[in-house]
């Protein structure tokens, strides 16, 4: 794979077209995704969600610049909506980080959802992978923002962050949302607006009634444990985290070292305590049985005259079968 | 599956009118691609730059201040010096027809004025990217 040796070695031309295979899904995306697996596992992965208009963006080109600052490279994978009627998207996360144009230490890409749901696209792990590769050392990942039920991204990242701003429907929205146990730093955003202590005073209050809820992945699913066990019955999570929340003025550059010193210490913790390798256990366990489901599915497809599943379709419409008795044949006609 | 067109829509030089720029982006959404907006005022350097970590198919290029004959040629030079000469690239904005024929020989492959049917850009579009593609695939 003379692309990915490119890629690897620093092209960024060859970097950006692997990219688009991987999202893709082409043909050679498969060989790719093998090509650079043993060369991952060395970035950090830093997820942004939150509702739209809380700053997500602007907080992530403030971050990568501290980061660029520090000495590190940052990649950074903007996720954007695409059109559920036209398949198009409007792609526009760059807009708020032209500020990290000309620097050759960070690599932004920006990709549609291409009809995925829970905020990120359905390659966007794959991405990240890519820029793992690359040798890109932290990699920050801007959800969709709906700002709600975007758990996907607490699955992919390291360290999650949940921004949220003033004067958003915020008391309703942390109460509302399941985003609120996904985050591992809860960053108000616009803290210099009137209602910004309030929106701090509904998170703090937030996390007390929820006693410090957690998210754990258990066999790929997601599961919030709202009642903590103590430490000492617990060895693998030995420390509780509790999400510090933390004020920001990204547009002025205010409050971000003190994000980025929580999400060192969320990582910090998440070694010490053994979760971050559970999470990452959890998250290889998930992406196989993903990829299991979807190869299986594949073949049986492929081997599945058109015919018969036409025909089976016609018995189901007909009500002459129920659905699940027919997947049931189907399935037993394949060896 | 089909590959997604990947498009920059970018507003060289200093004016600071971009609605064309986003009429021509919502248009091209519209017509199921994927359209990066990266906004007013980007240098040539910054619009190759987004052009190339973007991987896009084609660039569409903005310009009202008159400053194409001077922004246009510095782009289509850096793009080749990136390795990205067979990006295709297409301007609006307010453009003279005398200046049509020297930025044609450029490479500048079209160009839109302001009454311009945003259907004839998007349809423009897809036929250049995908005869581009279809000589890749046999070149």
């Amino acid at each position: 794979m003379e692309l990915v040796e490119e890629a690897l070695s620093g092209n960024r031309r060859a970097l950006a077209r692997l990219i688009s295979q991987v999202e893709d899904n082409n043909s050679l995306a498969a060989q790719a995704r093998s090509a650079i697996y043993s060369h991952t596992g060395h970035a950090r992965v830093v997820g942004i969600t939150g509702a739209p208009g809380t700053g997500k963006s602007t907080l992530a080109s403030e971050l990568a610049k501290a980061y660029r600052h520090a000495g590190q490279t940052v990649g950074i994978v903007a996720v954007d909506p695409t059109s559920p009627f036209t398949g198009g998207a409007i792609l526009g996360d760059r807009i708020r980080m032209r500020d990290l144009a000309g620097d050759p230490g960070v690599f932004i890409r920006s990709m549609a959802t291409r009809g995925s749901l829970g905020g990120l696209a359905r390659a966007t792990a794959d991405v990240m992978q890519v820029l793992d590769a690359a040798g890109y050392d932290i990699i920050l990942v801007e959800t969709v923002g709906a700002g709600q039920s975007e758990v996907d991204i607490a699955r992919a990242a390291n360290t999650t962050i949940v921004v949220e701003a003033p004067g958003l429907g915020d008391e309703v929205q942390a109460i509302k949302a399941g985003i609120l146990e996904i985050a591992d730093v809860l960053v108000v955003n616009k803290a210099d607006r009137d209602g910004a202590a309030s929106t701090v005073r509904a998170l703090q209050a937030m996390l007390d009634l929820g006693a410090a809820p957690r998210t754990i992945l258990h066999h790929g699913m997601t599961m919030t444990v709202g009642v903590p066990i103590p430490p000492s019955q617990s060895p693998d999570f030995a420390l509780p985290w509790r999400p510090p929340i933390l004020q920001t003025v990204a547009l002025e550059g205010r409050g971000i070292g003190e994000v980025v010193e929580a999400i060192a210490r969320h990582q910090g913790h998440l070694v010490e305590s053994g979760e971050g390798e559970a999470r990452r256990r959890a998250r290889v366990e998930a992406d196989l049985v993903t990829i299991l489901r979807e190869t299986l599915l594949r073949r049986l497809m492929t081997n599945l005259a058109p015919a018969d599943l036409a025909g089976m379709v016609d018995r189901i419409a007909a009500r002459e079968i129920d659905p699940h008795t027919a997947a049931e044949e189907l399935l037993a006609q394949r060896p | 599956m089909d590959k997604k067109i990947r498009i920059l829509i970018a507003k060289p030089g200093l004016d600071g009118h971009d609605r064309g720029a986003k009429v021509i982006a919502r248009a091209l959404r519209d017509a199921g691609m994927e359209v990066i907006y990266t906004g007013l005022r980007q240098t040539p350097e910054m619009i190759v730059e987004s052009a190339l970590q973007e991987d896009v198919d084609a660039i569409g290029l903005s310009i009202l201040s008159g400053a194409h004959m001077t922004l246009l040629p510095r782009i289509v030079e850096l793009l080749k010096a990136n390795g990205l000469g067979d990006v295709l690239v297409f301007a609006g904005g307010i453009i003279p027809d005398e200046d049509i024929p020297a930025l044609q020989a450029l490479g500048v492959r079209g160009v839109f004025g302001p009454g311009a049917n945003t259907e004839d850009v998007a349809k423009f579009v897809r036929e250049q990217v995908e005869n581009r593609q279809g000589d890749k695939m046999t070149g």
